[in-house]
């Protein structure tokens, strides 16, 4: 609304919509040449701010604002990131961090691989009901039931506890249809004359219909873990102590209390995406699988 | 724990309505103990942490909470909700979750688009900007509002001094918050954008060309349409992650300057503690309807669309 905004004008005055139409040859022809130009211009948008971040860890944070704020550090501490641990407890956070992820992620995939089975190759009454009620909860995120739900846990003793952090999070109707939707291209037949040969469903679960969806399975994990590693919100409010902030929330306390520490904060905010820079290069593929399997099912 | 009679009691209708399989009996029984176990797990889950804070929400709306804490709550009735819903606070967050959503949701697409459009050809060492492209995936909120607070912050942010990125003023601190969003899902929007640019057949393109459509006409009259499926899932998403906005307002601004930042999540949460949990929990049923008309909008277009393709 006001008008020095300047929003989608500037950016997208970029290059011509080309369509892909990817042509035969592998040699870089003069047409490329502007393609790199582009793709270039593309990366610092989304490179600068992460610039910014690394250099301002880098630097002394009084020294830096008083040099004019300049694209390079200014008097380095190389050390700003052991201080982060050693000042900052950035250690206990990310070991409560990866504690609750875990958790979470391992029992997510516990009660989303029963219930995604029970839907897909189970008959029972009260199936679609029950379906029901699985997809009810995409109305009910975290930040709408956040109110009531900080009464539960306090009601039960949870606040700053595992189990606050972590209980709400033990089911996720994400997974139940992710995996259904794995189990669903297993063939039936697969189960007649797995039955057939003596297979209960549990057998029938863990010799034949896991180890098929493997590659979706994967992917939920990885985006599980995404999820939990990253989740603010509610991490923020089921604790008042700081010994039970997780990475992402302790990030709003490191070093904001002294504009002379300040790079310590920017420096655990790098070691708080490390994992996950790690996750996204080393499973690749299941993210993206993840990431779109909302997009790409309909 | 209310859900599992229920779902019997219902299932007797339904349960000639399965997959029509002329198993025994005795293994249908099986089976129904075998679902009972296997969605007793996420059931109890979805039962206390879903369904029950939503009565919850609606019990604190409508009773009066006591003075003290010894005492009972009364009973008031949905007076006090529709009081809530029709207060100036709610309006207010409302109208700052729209601004959110209206900064963040086209820019956000056409960057996305953009990216990805860029990045879909074949090139050498392509694959090194797609990378880049997808890199702020890694980034939590948390993580991408400290990013931001090295470029915006009033006193420290490289941008300080730029006026329309300026925390300072109220009229320009949400664009700034929004940009933080709209950087930090980059990542997701090129992702889902690629796949659906990788699932269209060349030979479309290649077709068209020999119609004697030019560049911009192929993308327009043959790309998007076929992509369009990938850019409303992507539009709910940035809708959504619009409303559920709360990490980059606390750490950049606070809600302010003045109101200007609080968001209706924000008001919701409120960190300072300004509000009832009467008040909250009315806002919150207002953060339910928009979601429940998103998911709806959504679930209609998506039928719509696939009426179309048959």
């Amino acid at each position: 609304m006001p008008s020095g905004t300047v929003p989608s004008g500037t950016v997208s005055s970029g290059p011509e919509h080309g369509g892909p139409a990817p042509t035969t040859r592998r040699r870089i022809r003069p047409a490329d040449i502007g393609w790199y130009v582009v793709l270039s211009l593309l990366s610092l948008i989304v490179l600068f701010p992460i610039y910014m971040l690394v250099l301002r860890a880098l630097s002394n944070p009084l020294a830096y604002v008083a040099q004019g704020q300049p694209l390079r550090p200014v008097d380095t501490e190389w050390d700003v990131f052991i201080k982060a641990f050693t000042e900052a407890n950035l250690g206990r956070a990310m070991t409560l961090s990866l504690l609750v992820t875990v958790i979470i992620v391992g029992i997510q995939l516990l009660t989303s691989v029963l219930a995604a089975y029970a839907f897909a190759f189970l008959d029972f009454p009260g199936k679609s009901v029950a379906f029901i009620v699985v997809i009810g909860t995409l109305l009910l995120p975290i930040e709408v039931t956040l109110i009531g739900n900080l009464e539960t846990i306090r009601g039960f003793g949870w606040l700053n506890s595992l189990e606050g952090l972590t209980v709400p999070f033990l089911a996720t109707a994400f997974g139940i249809f992710l995996i259904r939707q794995g189990f669903a291209a297993v063939p039936r037949d697969l189960l007649d004359a797995s039955q057939l040969d003596g297979y209960g469903h549990t057998r029938f679960l863990f010799k034949v219909a896991i180890p098929v969806t493997k590659p979706i399975i994967g992917s939920f994990v990885v985006i599980a873990f995404l999820g939990a590693w990253n989740q603010y919100v509610w991490p923020r409010f089921a604790t008042d102590q700081s010994s039970w902030q997780t990475v992402q929330v302790a990030l709003r306390s490191i070093g904001s209390d002294r504009v002379d520490r300040l790079n310590i904060g920017f420096a655990a905010a790098i070691l708080a995406a490390l994992p996950l820079l790690a996750l996204l290069i080393f499973f690749q593929r299941q993210m993206i699988r993840g990431l779109t399997a909302g997009a790409v099912k309909g | 724990m209310t859900d599992l009679p229920t779902a019997e009691v219902a299932g007797e209708d339904l349960a000639g309505a399965g997959s029509g399989s002329r198993r025994p009996r005795r293994q249908r029984g099986r089976d129904t103990l075998m679902a009972l176990a296997f969605l007793a797990p996420a059931i109890i889950v979805f039962a206390v942490f879903s369904y029950y804070p939503l009565y919850r929400l609606f019990w604190y709306a409508t009773h009066r909470q006591p003075r003290f804490r010894n005492k009972e709550a009364t009973w008031v009735g949905f007076g006090q909700l529709w009081d809530t819903l029709t207060s100036s606070d709610f309006t207010s967050g409302l109208v700052h979750s729209f601004q959110f959503m209206l900064y963040t949701v086209p820019l956000g697409l056409v960057l996305g688009v953009l990216l990805a459009v860029a990045a879909h050809r074949r090139l050498a060492g392509v694959k090194i900007f797609q990378t880049i492209f997808s890199s702020t995936v890694a980034t939590s909120v948390a993580v991408a509002s400290v990013v931001f607070f090295t470029l915006v912050n009033p006193e420290v942010g490289y941008f300080k001094d730029v006026s329309w990125l300026s925390l300072n003023n109220p009229r320009s601190a949400m664009f700034a918050v929004a940009l933080t969003t709209v950087w930090q899902n980059l990542g997701l929007t090129f992702i889902i954008v690629l796949a659906a640019l990788q699932a269209v057949p060349d030979e479309l393109n290649e077709a068209a060309t020999l119609d004697g459509f030019s560049a911009p006409q192929r993308f327009f009259k043959v790309t998007v349409p076929l992509i369009s499926p990938a850019l409303l899932f992507l539009a709910v998403v940035l809708v959504v992650s619009a409303l559920q906005a709360y990490a980059q307002i606390e750490f950049l601004t606070g809600g302010g300057p003045g109101d200007s930042t609080e968001t209706l999540l924000y008001k919701i949460a409120d960190p300072k503690g300004v509000r009832g949990l009467d008040v909250r929990s009315g806002l919150s049923i207002g953060l339910f309807v928009l979601t429940a008309i998103v998911a709806f909008v959504q679930y209609s277009l998506l039928s719509k669309r696939v009426h179309y393709g048959e």
